[in-house]
């Protein structure tokens, strides 16, 4: 082989070659080049793009967006005459990978009875209208955007007022006369009374399609799912932060012949500083259950976020906390927005500025990743 | 990330040296598969090696100390995305900003209102982490003489400018503190990133909305061989709160599912932008700022800057991240004994609870606070509250009888009666039977039991 030849061969595995001390001296010079060595130059730019692209894709982003298996069936609340509510429909964990269909539901508390041992920030917004369950329920619709009304029945808890069915009964058709949201008709949470209370207003709410609150596996719950499915109404399924229990009582109500569409569960909600975290565990396990196809987890989330209320920072005078009137507005709307964001639809509150609060966050959740204007933050450091 | 005790141990030096204080390599292996050991203890790990297995130990998201000393504080460590899969470290750091051109007063009266600020909640104090330092004058020097003020205010920094020459100013005379340097965005990386590894201080990445871009930048900081580093991909409010909540979440699945080493670190929200355009009533603002926070802890934030340090404020964000932060493994319960409030003698009464740590530093609390002088009978219901443990069988006479007779309180007092929860009255025969004792049935909420005693006692 000739020199040329030689060195070219040497060429073919190298990228680069550095010559030291080399001089020439000419005074005119022609160049010509040869195919093999063109060929060598291709080679080597062509390496380098190859290089550049895989350097490209690691920096490419990709948005981590996942499929699931299953869904949440979709709840549909309100009769005919009555303004429909829409819960659950999701398709996804989260709204950037599909916007949630309904926006989260408040459902006002309305009692049968006046509440005088509600706390003043809340007390001192109804204090008009608490002897009439039916001018509440207008009051809360009208002024304070409920979505929904909860009219609780606790009247006819034997150690409250032992109200009759009959008394129960026209408290509810009161309500239902009064407001064209649906609603969500509570028991007293008395084990013998509520399935005949429930029972009750399933007939007399026949047509307006409510949610009966609540089935739970330690009453007749049969009685309660047979006269839901008898006046077309849904079931609130009850189990206390046990995943296990709520399959269970679901599978139970379904065998009574409601189905996924005609069922809401309510996880149990602990409020904030009260067990939350146990609230957390369980609505997030049963939502990813749900839509890693976990048929019989499938339904709606229901929280009873007025529980927040229970607790003592919410309500309680001590000069360390700071003034009562803004702790038990934060505290409901702090338990609610984190229930919300584990999945909830539907939240039962008491208090006007923790109902707007949530309402405003949780629509945002209806619509698609950067589709809304927002405000420039670039320089937020000098802006206040 | 799942590393078993087996993986690590195949890296360890395998000599049994007890130098780390472990009995064998095997035991130290366990230890640091459970995040219960230092990888540092091993004197005989070196160089390559002892990279090796940091890097395999390495939590998803990358842990980050801000400032020195007794109050400095570390954020990030997270392993999942649910707390229920394993627990989650490192509680956000909550920091409160005070701003360069506040008169002397007022900024030295914040800072001790930020620092000494504290509730107890179960038995926990419930406190603020960091000072947020802003260059809102825009000048350096006002900058560096405001971080002069803080040099030796024990309490962990974060400088707040875009401008590299403030910066540099601040950290002249703070940078030795390990404050976090807030914030190196697309207009100033190279000088940011020069002056975090100049003061080998950690560094926050400020890329508004736009992941895409924070990837490349982020790329850039590290490949200019910063390590630590903040996440902000920008704090919105209103309509697109959604946004935000929207990018935390993808960039804390991007670092535990994707394991992308761009976005493993730790993330960062300012509330504090709800003050940008207030409401009419500062208490609205107030509110809404707390939300926030509430939201975006919910969503991931490791560390948050907020404007207002109201107690009645601080309370629900500091409350909500103690119940985040809660190891799920471990039961919430304290000793089962007897326990003496106040000046006790034979005569004081005798009351009942469970061990659940919430019960018991509300009943505990209610006691002190109210004055009394009692014996409190804990008694052991796998730390469970009263209601629930009525409900699942554990509060019950014979074990009532059994807490009685082992702590021997028969011969502390000399009478025979037994005062239960409220919420117990269920058990109240059972438990007379069991004991022999007379049962009464005490109030529902532990906060009347002061006065529920005056009565009856």
């Amino acid at each position: 082989m000739d020199t040329m030849s030689q060195i070219l061969k040497l060429l073919e595995k190298t990228d680069s070659i550095e010559i030291n001390e080399f001089r020439m001296d000419v005074d005119e010079l022609e160049l010509t080049i040869m195919p093999t060595l063109q060929n060598v130059v291709q080679k080597v730019v062509e390496k380098q793009i190859e290089a550049k692209k895989e350097f490209e894709s690691q920096i490419e982003f990709k948005y981590p967006v996942k499929d699931y298996a299953g869904k949440v069936n979709e709840v549909k609340l309100g009769g005919k005459n009555r303004k429909t509510v829409k819960l659950g429909g999701q398709t996804s964990l989260y709204r950037f990978e599909e916007p949630q269909p309904n926006a989260p539901t408040v459902t006002f508390d309305v009692f049968d009875i006046p509440m005088n041992g509600l706390p003043r920030p809340i007390k001192e917004n109804f204090e008009d209208v608490m002897h009439s369950p039916g001018e509440w329920a207008q009051k809360a619709v009208k002024e304070f955007g409920a979505d929904m009304i909860t009219l609780h029945l606790i009247g006819t808890d034997p150690k409250v007022k032992d109200k009759s069915l009959k008394d129960a009964a026209k408290d509810l058709e009161e309500v239902l006369q009064a407001v064209k949201v649906p609603l969500v008709i509570g028991g007293s949470g008395n084990p013998k009374k509520d399935p005949l209370v429930l029972e009750m207003a399933a007939e007399v709410a026949d047509g307006e399609r409510c949610l009966l609150a609540s089935a739970n596996l330690d009453l007749d719950y049969q009685k309660i799912a047979q006269a839901a499915v008898k006046h077309d109404h849904a079931v609130l399924s009850w189990a206390i932060s046990d995943i296990n229990m709520q399959k269970v009582l679901n599978k139970a109500l379904m065998k009574e012949g409601l189905t996924a569409n005609d069922i809401v569960m309510d996880p149990t909600t602990c409020a904030l500083g009260y067990g939350i975290e146990f609230s957390i565990d369980v609505m997030t396990r049963t939502r990813l259950s749900a839509l890693k196809g976990d048929e019989i987890l499938q339904m709606p989330m229901s929280s009873g976020t007025t529980n927040a209320w229970g607790s003592r920072e919410a309500w309680m005078k001590k000069d360390e906390w700071g003034p009562t009137k803004y702790r038990g507005p934060i505290w409901e709307v702090v338990t609610g927005l984190t229930m919300m964001l584990c999945g909830v639809d539907i939240f039962m509150m008491l208090h006007p500025l923790s109902v707007k609060t949530l309402k405003e966050i949780g629509t945002t959740l209806t619509y698609e990743y950067k589709s809304k204007e927002s405000q420039d933050i670039s320089d937020w450091i000098n802006k206040f | 990330m799942k590393v078993t005790a087996m993986d690590i141990y195949k890296l360890l030096p395998k000599t049994n040296c007890g130098k780390c204080g472990e009995a064998s390599c095997m035991a130290f292996a366990a230890k640091l598969s459970q995040k219960e050991a230092e990888l540092s203890a091993c004197p005989q790990l070196k160089g390559a090696d002892f990279e090796k297995l940091a890097n395999m130990l390495a939590p998803a998201v990358r842990e980050i100390k801000i400032g020195t000393g007794d109050r400095a504080v570390t954020i990030g460590g997270d392993e999942v995305l649910y707390r229920y899969e394993l627990t989650y470290y490192n509680p956000t750091a909550v920091a409160v900003d005070l701003s360069d051109d506040m008169d002397d007063s007022a900024f030295d009266q914040k800072l001790v209102k930020i620092k000494n600020l504290e509730f107890e909640r179960t038995g926990e104090i419930l406190k603020l982490n960091a000072v947020a330092l802003r260059n809102k004058s825009g000048d350096a020097e006002k900058f560096k003489k405001a971080a002069e003020k803080l040099k030796d205010s024990e309490i962990p920094v974060i400088l707040c400018s875009f401008d590299p020459k403030a910066m540099d100013a601040a950290l002249d005379v703070i940078g030795s503190k390990r404050p976090l340097i807030y914030a190196a965005t697309e207009n100033n990386i190279d000088e940011m990133s020069e002056l975090a590894l100049k003061h080998n201080c950690p560094i926050s990445l400020f890329v508004p909305n736009d992941l895409e871009k924070m990837k490349q930048l982020s790329r850039k900081l590290r490949e200019s061989g910063v390590k630590d580093i903040v996440l902000d991909p920008g704090t919105y409010i209103g309509e697109a709160i959604g946004d935000t909540m929207d990018n935390f979440i993808m960039i804390r699945r991007l670092a535990v599912e994707e394991k992308d080493d761009d976005f493993r670190f730790p993330i960062l929200a300012v509330p504090a932008v709800c003050w940008i355009n207030p409401e009419e009533d500062e208490i609205l603002t107030k509110m809404k700022e707390a939300t926030t926070a509430a939201a975006l802890m919910n969503r991931y934030a490791d560390v948050m800057i907020l404007h207002g340090v109201d107690i009645w404020e601080m309370m629900p964000v500091l409350t909500l991240r103690q119940s985040l932060y809660t190891d799920p493994r471990k039961p919430q319960s304290v000793e089962a004994k007897i326990y003496e409030f106040g000046t006790v003698d034979e005569n004081s009464p005798v009351i009942m609870t469970t061990n659940f740590a919430l019960t018991y530093y509300t009943v505990a609390g209610d006691l002190k606070s109210g004055k009394v002088n009692c014996y409190l009978l804990v008694l052991d219901t796998n730390g469970k509250a009263v209601d629930v443990a009525v409900a699942g069988g554990q509060f019950n006479g014979k074990a009532a009888a059994e807490l009685m007779k082992e702590t021997g309180i028969e011969k502390l007092v000399n009478h025979k009666k037994l005062i239960i929860p409220g919420l117990a009255a269920s058990v109240s025969g059972d438990i007379e039977d069991q004991s022999g004792w007379e049962v009464i049935v005490g109030t529902r909420d532990s906060s009347e039991v002061p006065a529920f005693l005056a009565k009856i006692w």
